[in-house]
């Protein structure tokens, strides 16, 4: 098993191994964006601890694991049941990747309405690459992201959601990613894609689970487009085993009163960073970032977001809340950048976190970044523990400790999870959250 | 008439971060008298209320507490809620996201589980809890609401005597339930405290002034001050102090 760390030189060998067997290795435009990203990942290197943005989470256990395709047909074969979110009378479509690889059979897309794309990165690429060359690298810039450089590299498959103008999806899809299934330990790049036309509306719900022991990494990029007077409901769960590592680095474009919600609700993986960048472009354009963070033992969960108002009249609204228990670590770094003509910008921001242990450790960094002189913004950030007072009141009137706790903590999370829009999500969110408590999760 | 008292305290002593408090309270309670215990600021009264219901903080460094004849000092607050004692808070707590329904319903079941009865599914547990708020006047949207937010004083204090209605409790100990209240208000936290009165149920009414034993009339007045009863006798004892005030009492025990 290599333990050498990953190099720049070492990694232009290991893409070397590698590069027929990517999908689209026949396409010229793409095989020229594999080259740009492994030559500014050489420029860049891995992030470390002295790069602000990345001041308060490591990737020293990361850098020693290969990049690898991942064995994808064979151990999928033995899956028999997807842990879904939506199941039994519940299911609806969904779209469902094993080792971070497109698997048809247990996928579910037949009779997806007309107007409705949903399907595998590596599939179009081997097919139709024309219909993502317009998107595929289009908001995320290379630049500053060294894990976007590497996954512009090594990017194999993925999901990609397409709904056309005024088209509206009923009822929620589902991206099932099941993680470290008899696999290697390997560096999985999975790219995705998400694009709403003009008027179209979607509740798109992805729930990563893994195979507990697993020392799989999730290396994934999704560039997301919400164009005029569209609607994205983008919620995820990650539940993956204890020993997994997440990261996710995400771009979205809202344009003109667009709206783009996004709940993340972290209670798996040893390690995982989510670092997502909103461009709020047209007027009218709305984003909600949440998310909850629910960790214990030594897990690590870091959201670093950034909220761009470049217009005026935008709105964005963020609420993460965490309970960090043992001696886990919870990262916040919330950015809202409002840019010179960004008049009558509202921008509001909070991040709260209960501490059940004494070795839990939360670093909150929320930053604004005012250039316009017309604008309403706030930002937040609390940590604390659990209220002795509350907790009495509740004992006093023969609730039991741990039943009293266990109501605290969740109605303190509770906040976060009302701004869910979609109630059928909220609800299965909320359940979970019921399970951790519990300790079933 | 060799009834067992409810409540029978003895020679009590507690203190408070390290400061002493209560300093030799002794009183006892018989099962339906309602007691009020008056006295200035900083006389104990609260802190005799959390040393009754297991406050955390509130160490009892000698003396006995005997509820139904049983010594109840080394029992959880959950354990104390379970056997029948109840405490009106003078400031109810507000808790953000845990609506009144939730809570009620949580407090009923985990008390009649630990009395080895069954517990209620969410159904009889609306009906049994429309029951209470319709006798007691409360709307139903404020149960539907978060406990105690965004509630008025008058408010608070009827949500304090709505759990008291749903959870019966034998020994209910009202810890300044006049604090912050109007005429009005006062008239209706009393009119609901008075309808729980029975020959099974004790109160221990704790206030500082005698307004409120207008309303709920007690069988007993006690004068508390450094932190023991200095002196007791019928409700004439509570116009008196109103007349004289506490001087007396807080001069050199």
């Amino acid at each position: 098993m290599a333990s050498t760390m990953t190099t720049p030189e070492t990694l232009s060998e290991q893409f070397g191994h590698v590069r027929d067997r990517l999908p689209g290795a026949d396409v010229p435009w793409l095989s020229a964006m594999r080259e740009a990203g492994l030559d500014r990942f050489a420029a860049l290197g891995w992030p470390n601890t002295k790069t602000e943005a990345w001041k308060y989470t490591s990737l020293q256990n990361v850098q020693t694991i290969p990049f690898g395709l991942g064995r994808s047909a064979e151990p999928a074969s033995k899956v028999t049941v997807v842990p879904c979110l939506f199941d039994g009378e519940k299911a609806g479509h969904r779209l469902v990747l094993v080792n971070g690889h497109f698997n048809k059979n247990l996928s579910a897309l037949q009779g997806l309405p007309k107007g409705v794309v949903v399907s595998s990165l590596a599939g179009i690429l081997k097919t139709e690459p024309g219909i993502v060359e317009p998107y595929l690298g289009s908001i995320g810039a290379l630049d500053s992201q060294p894990l976007l450089a590497l996954n512009t590299a090594f990017m194999n498959d993925g999901f990609v959601i397409k709904i056309s103008k005024n088209t509206v999806l009923d009822s929620p899809l589902e991206i099932v990613f099941i993680g470290g299934f008899e696999d290697d330990t390997v560096i999985h790049n999975m790219r995705n894609l998400i694009i709403m036309e003009e008027n179209s509306q979607a509740t798109i719900v992805e729930n990563h689970v893994g195979m507990p022991s697993s020392g799989c990494v999730d290396n994934e990029v999704c560039e997301i487009h919400v164009d005029q007077g569209a609607r994205l409901n983008h919620y995820k769960l990650e539940s993956e085993g204890a020993n997994a590592t997440h990261l996710n680095t995400a771009h979205v474009d809202v344009a003109r009163d667009a709206t783009y919600e996004a709940f993340l609700l972290t209670i798996g993986g040893m390690l995982s960073r989510n670092e997502k960048t909103v461009r709020l472009k047209g007027e009218g354009a709305h984003c909600a970032i949440n998310g909850a963070f629910l960790l214990r033992g030594k897990q690590h969960c870091d959201n670093t977001t950034v909220i761009e108002h470049l217009v005026p009249r935008t709105t964005s609204r963020e609420v993460f809340k965490g309970a960090l228990d043992g001696e886990s670590r919870g990262v916040f770094q919330g950015r809202i950048v409002v840019h010179k003509d960004a008049q009558q910008t509202d921008g509001h921001q909070m991040c709260k976190t209960l501490l059940l242990s004494d070795k839990a450790e939360i670093d909150a960094k929320p930053e604004l970044e005012i250039y316009a002189d017309d604008v309403k913004c706030s930002h937040g950030a609390t940590a604390g523990q659990i209220d002795e007072t509350a907790l009495f009141y509740l004992r006093s009137r023969g609730i039991p400790e741990v039943a009293a706790r266990e109501l605290l903590i969740e109605a303190f999370l509770g906040e976060a999870l009302d701004e869910i829009s979609d109630d059928s999500v909220r609800q299965l969110l909320r359940n979970k959250v019921g399970h951790w408590l519990a300790r079933d999760i | 008439m060799g009834q067992t008292p409810m409540l029978e305290i003895k020679d009590l002593h507690a203190t408070v971060d390290g400061k002493a408090i209560l300093n030799g309270l002794t009183l006892t309670i018989n099962p339906g008298e309602v007691h009020a215990i008056m006295g200035p600021n900083g006389s104990g009264k609260s802190t005799l209320s959390y040393v009754l219901t297991g406050r955390e903080g509130y160490d009892v460094t000698s003396g006995e507490v005997l509820y139904e004849c049983e010594s109840i000092l080394g029992l959880e607050p959950e354990e104390r809620a379970a056997k029948g004692i109840f405490l009106a808070f003078q400031y109810p707590v507000e808790i953000p996201g845990v609506t009144n329904t939730t809570f009620l319903k949580e407090a009923m079941n985990a008390v009649l589980k630990h009395r080895g009865e069954d517990t209620m599914d969410a159904m009889e547990f609306m009906k049994f809890l429309r029951a209470k708020t319709k006798e007691l006047g409360i709307a139903e949207d404020m149960i539907k609401r978060s406990v105690n937010v965004g509630f008025s004083g008058g408010e608070k204090k009827r949500n304090e005597v709505l759990q008291m209605a749903v959870l019966e409790p034998k020994l209910a100990i009202l810890d300044e339930t006049d604090s912050g209240l109007d005429i009005d208000a006062l008239k209706t936290v009393s009119n609901g405290v008075n309808a729980l009165r029975s020959p099974e149920r004790s109160m221990l009414v704790i206030t500082h002034y005698q307004r409120l034993l207008d309303y709920i009339v007690p069988d007993y007045v006690h004068v508390l001050a450094n932190g023991s009863i200095k002196q007791s006798g019928g409700k004439e004892l509570a116009l008196e102090l109103e007349k004289n005030g506490y001087a007396s009492f807080t001069e050199a025990a």
